[in-house]
C-alpha cells in the first residue's frame, strides 16, 4: 500500500516558529483543513455498447487520479503540477464534489464528505469552500451583471438577505480584489482577461470561504497580468487565512506561491515536498526533467537533463514504475514493481532508484 | 553587415470597423538578417502576430496594410498580387502555427500532404518528393518515418504534429520561418523539444526565424535579438541579452520583473499596475505612459521613436540625446517598476 503523503514542518511566514506536522491531524497544532486520502477516480471511456457489441471492444477504463494521499494546512497553499492528463485537475473537481470519487475519501475539517448525508449540512460545508477555474471567459454568465455574479453564492446560500445589502456586500468585494464598486453595475465583456479573473475571485470570496481550489487561475492570462493576480492571491490569502489548492503546469508560478507542491504523473503522486526542499533537490526524475524543461530566462547556461518522449496514453499505462519508459535511470525493476510513495530525507518519493541509491543525487543548494 | 534578408518599414497595419478604425499594428520597423532568430514578444493584443501574418501576407479582409513596405531580400512583397504571394509563401517563407491541428490536413496523410507542398515548389518528382520527405520526417525526429508517413494527422500527438508542422514550413528550404507561438498549444517536456529541434534545424538549414511569442523564456532560449511590442509599436529592440538581463524601455522592465521564476524567494512579484490599453482606446503621446512610473509631460503628448539607449533601441523619452546625461541613466531600472 502506498504511505500518505506527509508533507513536513515548515517555518510559517508570520513567524510561529515550526509548523505541525501537516497529514497526522493530531499531535500538537491544529488538524489539517483539508485531507485527501487514496483518492481514486476512474472514468468509463468505452465506446457506446453497440459498438461494444458489434466491433467485439471491451469496457475501456480510465484511471485518471489514482490513490493520491495528501493534507494541507491552514493558512497555507499546495500545490499540484504535472502535464495534460496527469490528473491533477481531476483531483481539484473531486474535492469540489464535481465528481463523485471511486475510492478514497475527502476530509474537510475533520468531516468526510461522503458521509455528510444531510442536504442542509453539506450546504453549510460547501460555502466553506470555493473554486476559482482557468478560463475567465468561460466561467462568468454573459448575461448577468457583476454585482449578480458576484452576488450569487450570497443569495444561494441565504448568507445576505435583501438588495441593498446585497449591493453593498458585492461593492466590498470588488473593492477587495481591486476593482471599482461602480463596476458591479457592468457586464463580463466589459472587463479584461486580468479584471474578470479578479471577478471571479471576488465571487469565490463572497461566502467567507476558508478553502479555494484554483485550477489554473494564471495559465490563461499575460504575464504582467499573472504578476498581478498571484499577488493579488497572497494577500488575500493573508488578510484572511485562506488556505489554498492551486493546480497549475508551471513550475515557476508554483514555486512562487506554493508552501508545499506535489508533482503528478499519469494519476499518481510521483514526488511531494516543502516548495524549497522540492526546487532546492529535486529527487524523482520526472520532476527534474520538468525542472530543466522549464526554458532558462536567465541564460546560466545550467546543465540541462535530457528530455525525452512523451506522455504515454493514460489508457494503456505503462507497467510498474509509469514513468520508466521515459526515465534515464529505469532497470529492470521499474518495468515490473510500482514503487510506494515513501518519504526520504524531507520529502516523500516514488521511486526505486531514489531509495536504493542508484539514481544519482542532484546539487543541495538552492537553485538562484 | 550583410544586407537584411527581411525588412520591415514603418508597418501599419488597420482593421476598419463600422464605428472607426482600428490600427492593430503602427510604425514598426525591423530588419532579419540572413539566418537569424528575431524573437517578437508582448502581451495579447500587442500586435506581434498580426506583424506576423502582415510578413506571409495572411493578413484577414477587412484588415489591411495602411502603410509601410515589407522587403524580402530587397524585393517588396507587401503588395503583390494573391497568386505571386502564394508562390513566395510556402517557397521563401514558411509558416507554423500555434495550434498544429489547424495547419494539417486531416483528410490526407502527412505524406501526401508534404509531397504536395514541395512538388508545387520545387521541381522533384513524386518519388524523389517522397524520398525528401521521409528523410524530413526522421530530421524532425519522428521515428520510424518510412512507415509514419502514410499515417493522418490524427495518428499524430500533439507534439508529433508539430514536428510535421515543422517538417511542413522547411520542406521547401524557405529563407524564413515565421513561427507564431509554435510551442503554447503544449506540454513544457514537449515544448523544450520542439524548441531545441526548431534551433537545430534552422542553424543546419541557415533558415532565418521570425518567432513570435508572449513566453520570455521561450526568447531567452532561442533568439538572437528580440523586439518587444506594445500596443501595437515596437517598445524596444536589442540584442536578446541585453533586452532580458538590462531592459531600457520601462514596459520591458516590468515585463521581466513580473515573470517568477523558479526558487525566486520574493514574497510579491513586481507588477506593472493597469492592463495594455484597447485598441478603440489607444492614450495619446507614448502608449505606456498611463502605467509609467516614470512618464513626465513630453511622454503625454508627443509619441516617442525608437532611440538609442545603451546596447538595444528603445521607444522612450528617457533615452531622448538631451535627457541622456550620466545622472539620468544611472539607477533607471531600479526605478522602472513598483514592486
Amino acid at each position: 500500500m502506498v504511505e500518505k503523503a506527509r508533507p513536513f514542518p515548515r517555518p510559517s511566514p508570520n513567524g510561529e516558529g515550526a509548523r505541525y506536522p501537516l497529514g497526522e491531524g493530531r499531535g500538537e497544532g491544529h488538524p489539517p483543513l483539508i485531507e485527501v486520502r487514496h483518492l481514486a477516480k476512474v472514468f468509463d471511456v468505452s465506446r457506446p455498447w453497440l459498438n461494444r457489441i458489434t466491433e467485439r471492444l471491451p469496457r475501456q477504463r480510465l484511471r485518471a487520479v489514482d490513490d493520491v494521499s495528501f493534507a494541507i494546512a491552514r493558512g497555507e497553499t499546495l500545490s499540484l503540477v504535472g502535464e495534460s492528463g496527469c490528473g491533477k485537475s481531476t483531483v481539484a473537481r473531486l474535492i469540489c464534489g464535481l465528481y463523485a470519487p471511486t475510492a478514497g475519501s475527502i476530509l474537510f475539517d475533520g468531516v468526510d464528505l461522503a458521509s455528510v448525508r444531510d442536504r442542509g449540512a453539506m450546504l453549510k460545508l460547501r460555502r466553506r469552500f470555493q473554486m476559482i477555474f482557468q478560463d475567465p471567459y468561460a466561467s462568468l454568465n454573459p448575461r448577468w451583471r457583476v454585482r449578480d455574479i458576484v452576488a450569487e453564492p450570497l443569495r444561494s446560500h441565504g448568507l445576505v438577505r435583501g438588495g441593498v445589502a446585497l449591493a453593498a456586500r458585492a461593492g466590498e468585494l470588488l473593492a477587495q480584489v481591486g476593482l471599482a464598486a461602480s463596476d458591479a453595475e457592468k457586464y463580463p465583456h466589459e472587463f479584461s482577461g486580468g479584471q474578470r479573473q479578479r471577478i471571479s475571485i471576488a465571487r469565490a470570496l463572497s461566502s467567507n470561504p476558508e478553502f479555494l481550489v484554483c485550477d489554473e487561475p494564471t495559465s490563461a492570462l499575460d504575464v504582467s497580468v499573472q504578476a498581478q493576480i498571484l499577488n493579488l492571491m497572497k494577500d488575500l490569502q493573508r488578510a484572511h487565512g485562506l488556505t489554498y489548492l492551486f493546480i497549475s503546469h508551471n513550475l515557476a508560478v508554483v514555486s512562487h506561491i506554493s508552501t508545499t507542491v506535489g508533482v503528478m504523473y499519469l494519476g499518481r503522486i510521483v514526488e511531494i515536498a516543502p516548495t524549497r526542499t522540492l526546487f532546492a533537490r529535486p529527487l524523482h526524475p520526472y520532476t527534474r526533467m520538468l525542472e530543466s524543461a522549464i526554458p532558462d530566462i536567465e541564460m546560466s547556461g545550467k546543465p540541462r537533463t535530457p528530455v525525452a518522449g512523451e506522455v504515454p496514453n493514460p489508457l494503456d499505462p505503462p507497467t510498474g514504475c509509469p514513468f520508466h519508459p521515459r526515465c534515464p535511470y529505469a532497470r529492470d525493476k521499474c518495468r515490473v514493481e510500482r514503487p510506494p510513495l515513501a518519504s526520504f530525507e524531507g520529502a516523500s518519493v516514488a521511486c526505486h532508484g531514489v531509495h536504493e541509491g542508484w539514481v544519482p543525487l542532484q546539487r543541495a543548494s538552492v537553485a538562484a | 553587415m550583410t544586407a537584411p534578408l527581411l525588412e520591415v518599414r514603418g508597418l501599419r497595419v488597420e482593421f476598419p470597423t463600422r464605428r472607426r478604425t482600428l490600427v492593430a499594428v503602427d510604425g514598426v520597423s525591423f530588419e532579419i538578417a540572413p539566418g537569424e532568430v528575431l524573437g517578437v514578444v508582448g502581451e495579447s493584443g500587442a500586435g506581434k502576430s498580426i506583424t506576423g501574418a502582415a510578413i506571409i501576407g495572411l493578413i484577414e479582409p477587412p484588415g489591411r496594410i495602411a502603410a509601410g513596405e515589407i522587403l524580402l531580400e530587397g524585393r517588396r512583397i507587401d503588395n503583390l498580387p494573391a497568386d505571386e504571394m502564394r508562390r513566395i509563401r510556402g517557397r521563401r517563407i514558411g509558416a507554423i502555427f500555434q495550434d498544429p491541428l489547424t495547419s494539417l490536413n486531416p483528410l490526407y496523410t502527412i505524406g501526401q500532404q508534404l509531397v504536395e507542398t514541395m512538388r508545387t515548389h520545387l521541381a522533384l518528382d513524386s518519388a524523389a518528393a517522397r524520398k525528401r520527405a521521409i528523410e524530413l520526417l526522421g530530421e524532425v525526429g519522428i521515428p520510424a518515418p518510412e512507415r509514419r508517413i502514410d499515417h493522418y494527422p490524427h495518428h499524430f500527438s500533439g507534439g508529433m504534429r508539430q514536428r510535421v508542422v515543422i517538417a511542413l514550413a522547411l520542406c521547401a528550404n524557405p529563407r524564413l520561418v515565421v513561427a507564431d507561438e509554435p510551442t503554447t498549444a503544449l506540454d513544457v517536456s514537449i515544448q523544450a523539444q520542439i524548441i531545441a529541434l526548431l534551433k537545430r534545424l534552422c542553424r543546419e538549414h541557415g533558415t532565418a526565424v521570425m518567432l513570435v511569442t508572449h513566453d520570455m523564456g521561450v526568447i531567452a532560449e532561442t533568439a538572437d535579438r528580440v523586439a518587444v511590442m506594445y500596443a501595437g509599436r515596437l517598445a524596444e529592440i536589442g540584442p536578446v541579452q541585453a533586452v532580458i538581463h538590462d531592459p531600457q524601455h520601462p514596459y520591458t522592465a516590468g515585463l521581466m520583473g513580473s515573470i517568477p521564476s523558479v526558487g525566486d524567494e520574493v514574497e510579491r512579484l513586481p507588477q506593472i499596475e493597469g492592463s495594455m490599453p484597447r485598441l478603440d482606446a489607444i492614450p495619446r503621446g507614448c502608449a505606456f505612459h498611463p502605467r509609467c512610473p516614470r512618464a513626465f509631460d513630453r511622454c503625454r503628448v508627443e509619441r516617442p521613436e525608437l532611440l538609442p539607449a545603451n546596447r538595444t533601441r528603445a521607444a522612450c523619452w528617457l533615452h531622448a540625446p538631451e535627457r541622456a546625461s550620466p545622472a539620468a541613466q544611472a539607477g533607471w531600472s531600479e526605478g522602472a517598476v513598483h514592486g
